[in-house]
């Protein structure tokens, strides 16, 4: 275990020195100049300068690489060009925001599909199952932001009982985690049906039938458990998926998250933000792919001797 | 059915989930605003929004500008000008106080032009006082300012948001927390939500209505519309979703208020590039575009066609929208004249504003009618500063100049359009040397007409200002004479 520690460990820092060196080589290629955008059409050749050497753009390339990541591996994250703030704190006021809103939408996703999903197994073939399936592919068809902009209607603009947008308290993220929640737990639920239905199928399963189980404990003991691999599997490639949603749901409920900071830092080449804010992300991909590695291990001990 | 609806899904969604919603005391605002300002200090930052919150609220200059665009007095409350225009005496208005406490006298002025064009300035406007030779005090309340040259917009010109006073204590501050004279203070800054400002208890002057200001920031169409519906917000100066309109005008809850700003929307041209260099195939271009049928388009009829670079809000404008009236014939004749072979391709580089995107698409379809081949290519803010507005390189593109009485843009050696006209300059700089409004009047038609004539761009309309507000609150501007929120005598009524 503790190798199988050390080695993700090991390919955690490669992937994220990776990702830093893409991201600060891309924004490096990308046309547009950060104080050009700060400072206008009137500005000056010497106030665009001044605005160079203020910022450390004057630096050449192979300097401000190794500063950058010198100072994250400090703590330290730099400060926004366009705020003019420390990115840190930034960072610390919107993570306060998407992190539980993507965990919120990750807990929603989860309690309604998976139930859904195993109920729709047993009942295979019923009317019920068709429905419970039917209702899951419009979810998935649904794209987010439509939804999103549905419930604000309903719930804002007519009831009047949840904020439009904007973060006014935890309440705030209700209507936009359930935007995210709903199409992911749709696919989350189909694949916890076929999953469960591949393990109904198997000897074992027959076999603890055999010697006087109840359907339902039967399923419940020996199906669901043997078939919960591939829905963290799922479950771990969506909480990228959420990341990246957040972006989009963000925009429509005008939250101040790290989607809508990435967003508006790329459009005005708030270069310290991306870079910093990459390395962030891929860093939590990576660690969320290391946890699903870990729930295999816990799951199916074979998988942790091998 | 409905009243049970709302009934069952209350209970589900009980009351401990959601608070009552709070109601808005009576001389509070909240406002909503498209971006962000991406800092609070006027003189550091060419963002309109930084002057939307600040302006006239937090700070103040020596001159300011009204909701009609004329000057009036602002921390001067009166000067004189010498006769030859190169000498203007500031009286300056005595008791007043940052709002850290700090006096502000003609020192303070001194420091505030010095600090604008020192060589580490990033004053996004440095060129408004190049004309300033030095500034004198005489006396604390006496501020001399001498120029090299004359300078026919210069009390205008400091009235801008980028020439407010700022004082040597506190300006390195002003990006994160600014500290103006102005009747609002600073309060907080949720980056990515919203700023807080409050009324500042120690101002000189009338002191502001409204004891808080709360400016909210909503980039999406439909999620300020929301906003606005739900009730969020009192009121969106600048209201991104003009399709939604009819639904608001219908509403007895709202004021919707057209407007005018200094946004003209030109149809760049590269006059350096052929076949935009002969001025047959630039009025060729402005006979096949279908002015009013654009303003229909975007924004029901609400822009008002323009025939050169000035508004209609401007002084001394003249109307000449009607020059090149909508002729798709005449246009294919004046193509063939000037030997542009039908067919022939062009590109219109488009910035990220929903008035460009949707004008391209218009524009395209008209010039492709009269025989040009047209790719639209959309680009983002920071590749049109790059590529078209340093580089010059692009055949045409829309943009709306939103700078005020910016006519200069036209009379410099290097400029993204590349219009060179000796003709122009001489105009411009009688126009400069002019000082009294009755000698600039003709300059001013002249240079306007000069524009129409020679057509370097194709003028298309005057962006409009739509502002929606609640039906009870007033003292908003209706127009915008310069990037401004100046709320200083908003109130509520009934």
């Amino acid at each position: 275990m503790a190798r199988f520690l050390a080695g993700r460990c090991a390919i955690l820092l490669a992937t994220l020195l990776a990702a830093s060196v893409l991201v600060f080589l891309v924004l490096q290629v990308l046309p547009g100049d950060p104080a050009s955008i700060m400072l206008g059409t009137s500005a000056r050749p010497d106030t665009l300068a001044a605005m160079h050497h203020q910022l450390g753009l004057d630096r050449p390339l192979w300097q401000r690489y190794p500063l950058w990541i010198a100072a994250l591996l400090r703590g330290d994250f730099g400060v926004s060009y366009t705020y003019s703030v420390p990115v840190a704190d930034l960072l610390r006021a919107r993570i306060a925001i998407s992190l539980p809103l993507a965990l919120l939408a990750m807990a929603l996703s989860v309690a309604l599909a998976i139930p859904l999903g195993v109920f729709a197994a047993a009942r295979r073939g019923h009317l019920s199952d068709t429905l419970v399936m039917g209702v899951a592919q419009l979810g998935v068809s649904v794209p987010n932001f439509w939804l999103g902009l549905l419930l604000v209607l309903l719930f804002s603009v007519k009831l009047g009982w949840l904020p439009a947008g904007g973060f006014a308290g935890p309440r705030s993220l209700l209507l936009p985690a359930v935007a995210l929640a709903l199409p992911q737990a749709a696919i989350l639920a189909r694949v916890t049906r076929s999953s469960v239905l591949e393990t109904l199928g198997e000897d074992f399963v027959r076999t603890a039938r055999a010697k006087g189980l109840s359907r339902a404990a039967a399923l419940w003991r020996h199906a669901v458990p043997n078939a919960l691999i591939p829905v963290i599997t799922i479950m771990g490639l969506q909480f990228s998926f959420l990341l990246a949603g957040t972006i989009i749901i963000e925009n429509v409920f005008n939250l101040p998250g790290l989607g809508r900071l990435i967003f508006q830092a790329i459009a005005q080449r708030d270069l310290i933000v991306v870079q910093d804010l990459v390395v962030l992300l891929a860093g939590s991909v990576i660690v969320v792919n290391f946890l699903v590695d870990l729930a295999y291990a816990a799951l199916d001990p074979r998988l942790a001797r091998a | 059915m409905k009243t049970m609806l709302q009934t069952v899904l209350a209970s589900v969604l009980s009351a401990a989930l959601l608070a009552p919603p709070a109601i808005a005391a009576q001389d509070t605002l909240s406002l909503g605003m498209v971006l962000e300002p991406p800092n609070l200090d006027p003189t550091a930052g060419a963002a309109s929004a930084i002057r939307e919150v600040t302006y006239a609220n937090i700070f103040e200059g020596l001159t300011r500008i009204d909701a009609a665009g004329a000057v009036k007095p602002g921390l001067a409350q009166s000067w004189e000008i010498s006769p030859d225009g190169l000498t203007y005496r500031f009286h300056l208005h005595a008791g007043v106080h940052f709002h850290d406490g700090a006096a502000f006298d003609c020192s303070v002025v001194q420091f505030s032009y010095a600090r604008a064009v020192a060589p580490d300035s990033t004053n996004a406007q440095k060129g408004l006082f190049e004309p300033i030779a030095r500034t004198d005090c005489p006396d604390p309340l006496t501020a001399v300012v001498t120029l090299k040259h004359q300078a026919a917009n210069f009390l205008f010109d400091m009235g801008w948001g980028d020439a407010v006073m700022v004082s040597p204590g506190s300006a390195a501050g002003n990006k994160t927390h600014p500290i103006g004279t102005g009747p609002f203070r600073f309060v907080r800054w949720v980056q990515g939500d919203r700023v807080d400002l409050e009324r500042f208890p120690g101002y000189w002057g009338t002191p502001a209505k409204l004891s808080a200001v709360s400016f909210r920031f909503i980039a999406d169409p439909a999620a300020a519309t929301a906003a606005l519906l739900a009730g969020d917000l009192d009121a969106f100066s600048n209201f991104p979703a003009p399709e939604t309109l009819p639904q608001l005008r219908a509403d007895s809850r709202f004021t919707v208020a057209i407007g005018t700003t200094e946004g003209k929307t030109i149809l760049a041209l590269n006059d350096a590039r052929k076949p935009f260099d002969d001025v047959r195939v630039r009025r060729a271009l402005a006979y096949a575009i279908d002015r009013r049928a654009l303003s229909a388009a975007l924004f029901s009829g609400l822009a008002p066609p323009i025939g050169s670079h000035y508004t209609p809000a401007d002084p001394d404008y003249v109307d000449l929208a009607n020059i090149y009236p909508f002729d798709p014939a005449r246009a294919r004749q004046l193509l063939k004249e000037a030997g542009v072979a039908p067919g022939t391709r062009v590109t219109i580089a488009l910035p990220p504003p929903p008035y460009a995107r949707r004008s391209g698409e218009i524009i395209a379809a008209e010039l492709q009618d009269v025989g040009l081949s047209v790719s639209l290519e959309p680009i983002e803010w920071a590749q049109w500063l790059d590529r078209v507005f340093k580089r010059s390189d692009f055949d045409m593109t829309i943009i709306a100049h939103t700078e005020a009485r910016d006519l200069d843009i036209y009379a410099r050696d290097h400029y993204y359009f590349n219009y060179q006209s000796p003709g122009y300059k001489s105009l411009y700089a009688q126009y400069l040397a002019a000082l009294t409004p009755a000698a600039q009047k003709p300059l001013l038609v002249g240079l306007q007409r000069k524009l129409a004539d020679d057509e370097p761009n194709v003028f298309l309309f005057a962006l409009p200002k739509i502002g929606v507000w609640n039906a009870n609150l007033h003292g908003l501007w209706r127009n915008d004479p310069i990037p401004a929120n100046d709320v200083t005598s908003v109130y509520w009524g009934q």
